[in-house]
C-alpha cells in the first residue's frame, strides 16, 4: 500500500509525458532547433508553477503526508560539475532524444530498442561512480 | 472527454501537471528525480560491492523505482488507449532538416525508425548509438548530479544556480549534438 501511491504518480506521470509528445525523438529535436514553441511551453509553465508551489511549501512550512517537514536540499555550488555533466547529458539527450523519464514511459510503449539505451545509461551511471573521484566537481 | 484525451495534450495542460507530478511526489514524502533511479539499479544490481558510490541503503529509494515502473504502464496505457493518431505534427522547418539529413517521413510515429527501427538492434552502428547516446545520459546526469526532472524542474523550481548551470549545459550539449554531431552521424 505504501508504494501504491507512487505507482499510480507514475502512472499518471507516463501518461502526461506521452500524450504531450514529450517522449518523440521528434520533439526534442525540434526543441534544440527551436522551431517550435511546444517544449519551452511544457518546461517553463512546469518551472513557474514549480516555483510558486515550492515558495508556498516553504512558507506555509507545509508537511509531507506522514508528518514530516518538506525539506529541499541546497545543491553545493560548482561550475565544472554542472556544466561538463550537463553538457553530456545534452548530447545523449539530443542524441537518442529521451531522458530517463522517458525512457521508461518509452519501454511502456512498446519500443524494444529503447532497451539499449536504458542499458547504455545503468553502464553510463555505473562508469560514472568508477570515475568519479577522478573527475572535476 | 475519450475525445478530448485522444488529442495530442498542448503544453498549457502538460507543463501544470508535470508541476503537480513534483508536488505530489513531495507530499508523498518523496522528490521528483528520474535518474536517481539508475543509480539505485545499480546499487541494488551489487555494484556497491565494487564501488562505494553505490554501497548506500538503496530500498530506501524503492518508492522511485515503482514510480519509474508506474511510467512504464503508463507509457502502454497511453499507446493503447488514450491515442488514436500516433504521428506527431512537426513544424516544416524540423521536418525540412530531416529530409535533409536523409529521414523519411519525419513524425509519422513517435520514434524515427533512423534510429529506433528493429533492424537497428541486429546494426553494429545502430547499436552503438543507441548505447553511446544512453550512456552520455546516464553518466552526464549523475555527474551533474540530476536530469530534466531533477535539475530543469525541481532545481529551477527552487531557484538553485546550480541547476540552472546544469540546464545551460543540457543545452550546450543538446545544441551541438543537433547541428554538428546528427548530421554527421546520418
Amino acid at each position: 500500500m505504501k508504494y501504491l501511491k507512487f505507482l499510480l504518480a507514475g502512472i499518471f506521470f507516463g501518461i502526461v509525458l506521452a500524450k504531450a509528445e514529450i517522449i518523440s525523438w521528434y520533439r526534442i529535436y525540434e526543441m534544440f532547433r527551436f522551431d517550435a514553441f511546444h517544449m519551452y511551453g511544457v518546461i517553463g509553465s512546469a518551472v513557474v508553477l514549480g516555483i510558486i508551489t515550492v515558495q508556498l511549501i516553504k512558507r506555509s512550512k507545509m508537511k509531507d503526508m506522514y508528518g514530516a517537514p518538506i525539506t529541499f536540499n541546497p545543491k553545493d555550488m560548482s561550475i565544472p560539475r554542472y556544466l561538463f555533466g550537463g553538457i553530456l547529458f545534452g548530447l545523449g539527450w539530443a542524441m537518442v532524444g529521451s531522458c530517463p523519464g522517458p525512457m521508461f514511459i518509452l519501454l511502456g510503449y512498446g519500443y524494444l530498442p529503447i532497451l539499449v539505451v536504458i542499458a547504455g545509461a545503468i553502464l553510463g551511471t555505473y562508469v560514472y561512480g568508477l570515475m568519479r573521484s577522478k573527475l572535476p566537481h | 472527454m475519450i475525445e478530448f484525451i485522444s488529442q495530442p495534450w498542448p503544453w498549457y495542460v502538460a507543463g501544470p501537471l508535470i508541476a503537480l507530478t513534483m508536488f505530489l511526489l513531495l507530499y508523498f514524502g518523496g522528490n521528483f528525480g528520474v535518474s536517481a533511479n539508475l543509480r539505485t539499479l545499480c546499487a541494488a544490481t551489487g555494484a556497491g560491492a565494487s564501488c562505494d558510490f553505490f554501497d548506500f541503503d538503496w530500498k530506501k529509494q524503492i518508492w522511485n523505482l515503482v514510480f519509474a515502473l508506474g511510467a512504464v504502464i503508463g507509457g502502454f496505457i497511453s499507446y493503447h488507449y488514450l491515442t488514436i493518431d500516433h504521428s506527431v505534427q512537426l513544424s516544416q522547418n524540423t521536418v525540412d532538416a530531416l529530409t535533409e539529413i536523409g529521414f523519411t517521413n519525419p513524425g509519422a510515429e513517435y520514434l524515427p525508425p533512423e534510429i529506433f527501427g528493429m533492424d537497428k538492434l541486429t546494426s553494429l552502428s545502430g547499436l552503438a548509438i543507441l548505447l553511446i547516446g544512453g550512456f552520455l545520459v546516464g553518466f552526464g546526469a549523475r555527474y551533474a548530479g540530476g536530469c530534466t526532472s531533477g535539475h530543469a524542474i525541481s532545481g529551477l523550481s527552487d531557484l538553485q544556480l546550480p541547476s540552472l548551470i546544469a540546464v545551460v549545459g543540457f543545452f550546450i550539449g543538446g545544441l551541438a549534438m543537433t547541428y554538428f554531431i546528427l548530421p554527421l552521424i546520418f
